[in-house]
């Protein structure tokens, strides 16, 4: 017979995971308080996808000189134009602002000069020499767009797995589900603020990937909720919430675990241009998961899902089943 | 619930098979690939992921196009035919001019007004006509207005679509987005090429150089080779692009680039009689509002064939030729979104996103399999059929994989998993609670099922969700989660399922190693 080899959760655990709320809710209150004060402070780093500019990533055959480059590409007064290494030393990511059109000047023509310049300079520079592996435009006009199609998808999306969950659950769960969805875009948003990382269509995608991955963890946990609540007619909230976490904690773990070996993969495999994407979704895997434990269960203790019964006078309603 | 019917079993292993065996041609290599796609019909297994273009290398380019200038222009028109009609019809006004998508007129006196609407409702019925006092204005109407609108954008994608396909490009998409934008996709085009075809408006005139200059019926335009110095022509033109039938790059007596064109009968006609009135005239060669040359006509030419110079490169000859031949774009176009990708970068892409694949799903199988043993065998096996099934249901759908599909493909194995990982929970947790070993594996999977159910339809409206309103990657990322969404659901509850119910009846074990 095959042994089980690993046990990750020791079988009944019971880790006071309602008792020890506060600390956990202190570390939301640190995320979100924190994420609010970088948004206002210093907002969101846009990339070309919301801004409108161009980004150009070319491959050389020598290494680059890069402080030499940056004094070459500035003379040229096309703006902030910033140079970055892009995985590899001969790899290289160039970005350039949205170009201030004159009066009377061709908006397209302004921008597409504005990329054929650089592309002359470089071409001088590497000797005709170099790989241009990816040019991105953006207009402003699309740019805008583009961000509102954006939060619309994003804004639209969420409301779909709120109502799903409001009609397969009930009101409490809504709620709940959609705090911990807060929660988590806020905490993203908030790393993005601090870090500066680009903001950019892809990122979008992670958000609404981790915003599905949340709520999956929070509808496992809310189902238990609800079939323990079945079982065990007496017992008061806390006790349910405890048990309920307690009992999905190994699924937790273990496909949090498999989901984010998979992730670093990516990372490790994937190539620089998903780098930034596959960040993004490890840390939202973490806030998800402390979200689903710290703020959607406990809110349906705080929304009185079953009103608590030591409290005297308060009659003690059954869930329907 | 611990048997599966024989029909239900005979399914599901005959969707797993197909799943195998339609993601292999994936497998092969470039030529078994061209081969298949030209061999196998199209219900057998032969067809291949479709690649987008980040990953096979290309151009996304969005254009808008400039109808406004078709609509002023056509003022412009308006206006002249006006004056020349005012003037046969003897009727005085004091100014002439075009307004909002049309003209505009103010009359020496009131009384012409009924005449003028007259001479206005010839010249367009689809006219609207307003009179305040002695001036009217005339603007097309919305009906017109719509009719020039769509009429400019399918002609500039038939154009764009001509250019394109002489380039020799294979299958270009070419759609109209929105009002007034289209949409270029290229895979493993030389971008610079197709946006210099593309971004020429290519609309070439011969133009009659009046000697007294007039206001109204001419245009002063500059010369290609000297803006500085500049011309004035006649507003109308003799010939127009759409007269020539033919257009090559040549060589003059003197070695220059020159562009050799023959009219068709209506423009050879025209040409024929124009020239003859003019002789010893000047005419001016005008593309795109430039002055390419202004030769003097030295005796009328009627063969329909000539030659155009103006300073070309043997590379510009040939372009403008091309451009010739594909005809003029109704109106300008310019770029206001351009992605490309080079092929370098792309196939790099392609064997970072396969490797890490690859290794992602040995990650999750090592980790199945250590916590799991046995049963985390079989879940692996279900999670490579999930991947195979995946890449077939992609192959046949022809969906576009992107790179931030690939990553939802990697995800997804993380996600596959969840669906074992919550019926293995269940069923250690029933065993623990002291059911039998059928019973917990029964109950464990009733269980997990609904959890599973939900779980995945939230996820599953999200992807459809992105898919319907997202755009570019976001929309690659939705293909790949809703088919992924699926098929792991398939996976858990039908394919391992099946293994393990099969383990079970073949072994009947005394303790379940999970």
């Amino acid at each position: 017979m095959i042994i089980k080899l690993l046990e990750l959760i020791p079988p009944n655990t019971k880790i006071d995971f309602f008792g020890h709320r506060f600390y956990a809710m202190l570390a939301s209150i640190i995320i979100l308080g924190g994420s609010t004060l970088m948004l206002t402070t210093k907002g969101l780093n846009f990339g070309i996808d919301f801004v409108g500019g161009t980004i150009i990533e070319i491959k050389t055959e020598v290494t680059p000189d890069l402080p030499h480059l940056r004094e070459v590409l500035k003379e040229l007064h096309l703006g902030d134009i910033s140079i970055q290494e892009f995985g590899a030393a001969d790899n290289l990511m160039i970005r350039m602002p949205q170009q201030e059109v004159q009066p009377g000047a061709a908006e397209a023509d302004v921008q597409r000069g504005a990329i054929e310049k650089v592309q002359a300079a470089l071409n001088k520079e590497f000797d005709n020499k170099v790989d241009y592996r990816r040019t991105e435009f953006v207009g402003p006009q699309v740019g805008k767009e583009l961000k509102r199609a954006g939060i619309f998808a994003v804004l639209i999306a969420m409301g779909g797995i709120m109502a799903y969950i409001w009609f397969r659950f009930n009101w409490q769960y809504g709620v709940g589900a959609m705090l911990a969805l807060l929660h988590d875009v806020v905490g993203i948003l908030g790393l993005f603020s601090l870090t500066q990382m680009h903001f950019d269509l892809s990122t979008l995608a992670a958000i609404l990937l981790v915003a599905g991955y949340s709520i999956n963890e929070t509808v496992i946990i809310f189902d238990r909720v609800r079939e323990t609540l079945r079982k065990y007619k007496k017992m008061p909230m806390t006790e349910i919430i405890n048990f309920s976490i307690n009992s999905t904690l190994p699924r937790t773990l273990m496909t949090s675990g498999s989901t984010l070996l998979a992730l670093l993969a990516l990372y490790m495999f994937g190539g620089e241009v998903i780098r930034s994407f596959v960040s993004a979704l490890f840390f939202g895997i973490l806030i998800g998961t402390h979200s689903s434990y710290f703020v959607s269960t406990p809110s349906l203790y705080y929304l009185k899902l079953r009103p608590d019964p030591e409290k005297p006078g308060t009659a003690v309603a059954e869930e329907p089943a | 619930m611990l048997t599966i019917p024989r029909w239900k079993a005979v399914l599901i292993l005959a969707v797993a098979l197909m799943g195998i065996l339609y993601s292999l041609p994936n497998m092969a290599g470039p030529e078994l690939r061209t081969w298949l796609h030209a061999n196998v019909p199209s219900w057998m297994p032969g067809k291949t992921v479709n690649l987008g273009l980040d990953l096979r290398g290309g151009a996304h380019l969005l254009y808008e196009v400039d109808v406004d200038g078709v609509f002023r222009e056509r003022g412009d028109l308006m206006v002249q035919d006006l004056r020349t009609e005012l003037r046969e019809a003897k009727i005085g006004y004091s100014s002439i001019g075009s307004a909002a998508k049309g003209a505009r007129v103010t009359l020496r006196d009131e009384g012409d007004a009924e005449a003028v609407r007259k001479i206005l409702r010839k010249l367009d019925p689809n006219l609207d006509i307003q009179t305040n006092g002695a001036t009217i204005e005339a603007s097309m109407n919305e009906v017109s207005l719509k009719s020039v609108y769509d009429q400019t954008i399918s002609q500039s994608i038939e154009i764009v679509r001509r250019r394109i396909d002489e380039l020799g490009t294979t299958e270009p998409l070419i759609a109209r987005q929105g009002e007034n934008r289209l949409l270029i996709q290229a895979p493993g085009a030389n971008a610079e090429q197709l946006k210099a075809i593309i971004g020429t408006t290519a609309k070439l005139g011969f133009h009659l150089v009046p000697e007294a200059a007039d206001a109204g019926g001419t245009r002063s335009l500059p010369f290609a080779e000297e803006p500085a110095r500049r011309l004035a022509v006649a507003r109308r033109p003799m010939i127009t692009g759409d007269m020539l039938e033919t257009a090559q790059p040549s060589f003059d007596q003197n070695g220059r680039s020159v562009i050799s064109f023959r009219l068709n009968n209506t423009g050879a006609r025209r040409f024929c009689d124009v020239t003859r009135q003019n002789v010893q005239k000047p005419f001016a060669i005008v593309l795109d509002n430039e002055v390419l040359s202004a030769p003097v006509i030295q005796e009328p030419i009627c063969g329909g064939q000539g030659q155009i110079s103006g300073g070309f490169t043997v590379k510009t000859a040939n372009d403008l030729a091309l451009l010739l031949r594909a005809g003029a774009l109704p109106a300008p176009m310019k770029v206001i979104e351009e992605r490309t990708v080079g092929p370098t970068l792309g196939s790099d892409s392609v064997k970072s996103g396969r490797k890490a694949c690859l290794v992602g799903l040995l990650f999750v199988i090592a980790m199945a399999c250590l916590v799991y043993g046995l049963f985390g065998v079989f879940a692996s096996i279900g999670i490579i059929i999930n991947m195979l099934l995946i890449l077939a249901v992609m192959s046949m759908l022809q969906a576009t994989l992107t790179l931030p599909g690939i990553a939802g493909i990697v995800l997804t194995m993380g996600l596959a998993i969840d669906g074992n990982v919550l019926i293995f929970e269940r069923i250690k947790e029933e065993l623990r609670a002291g059911r039998s070993i059928l019973s917990a594996i029964d109950t464990g999977y009733t269980r997990a099922r609904t959890t599973i159910t939900d779980s995945n339809l939230t996820a599953l409206i999200a992807a459809l969700i992105l898919f319907s309103f997202g755009t570019g990657p976001i929309k690659g990322f939705a293909v790949t989660m809703c088919i992924g969404v699926a098929t792991s659901y398939f996976c858990a509850l039908s394919f391992t399922r099946l293994i393990v119910l099969t383990w079970l009846k073949l072994k009947r074990p005394k303790a379940i190693p999970v």
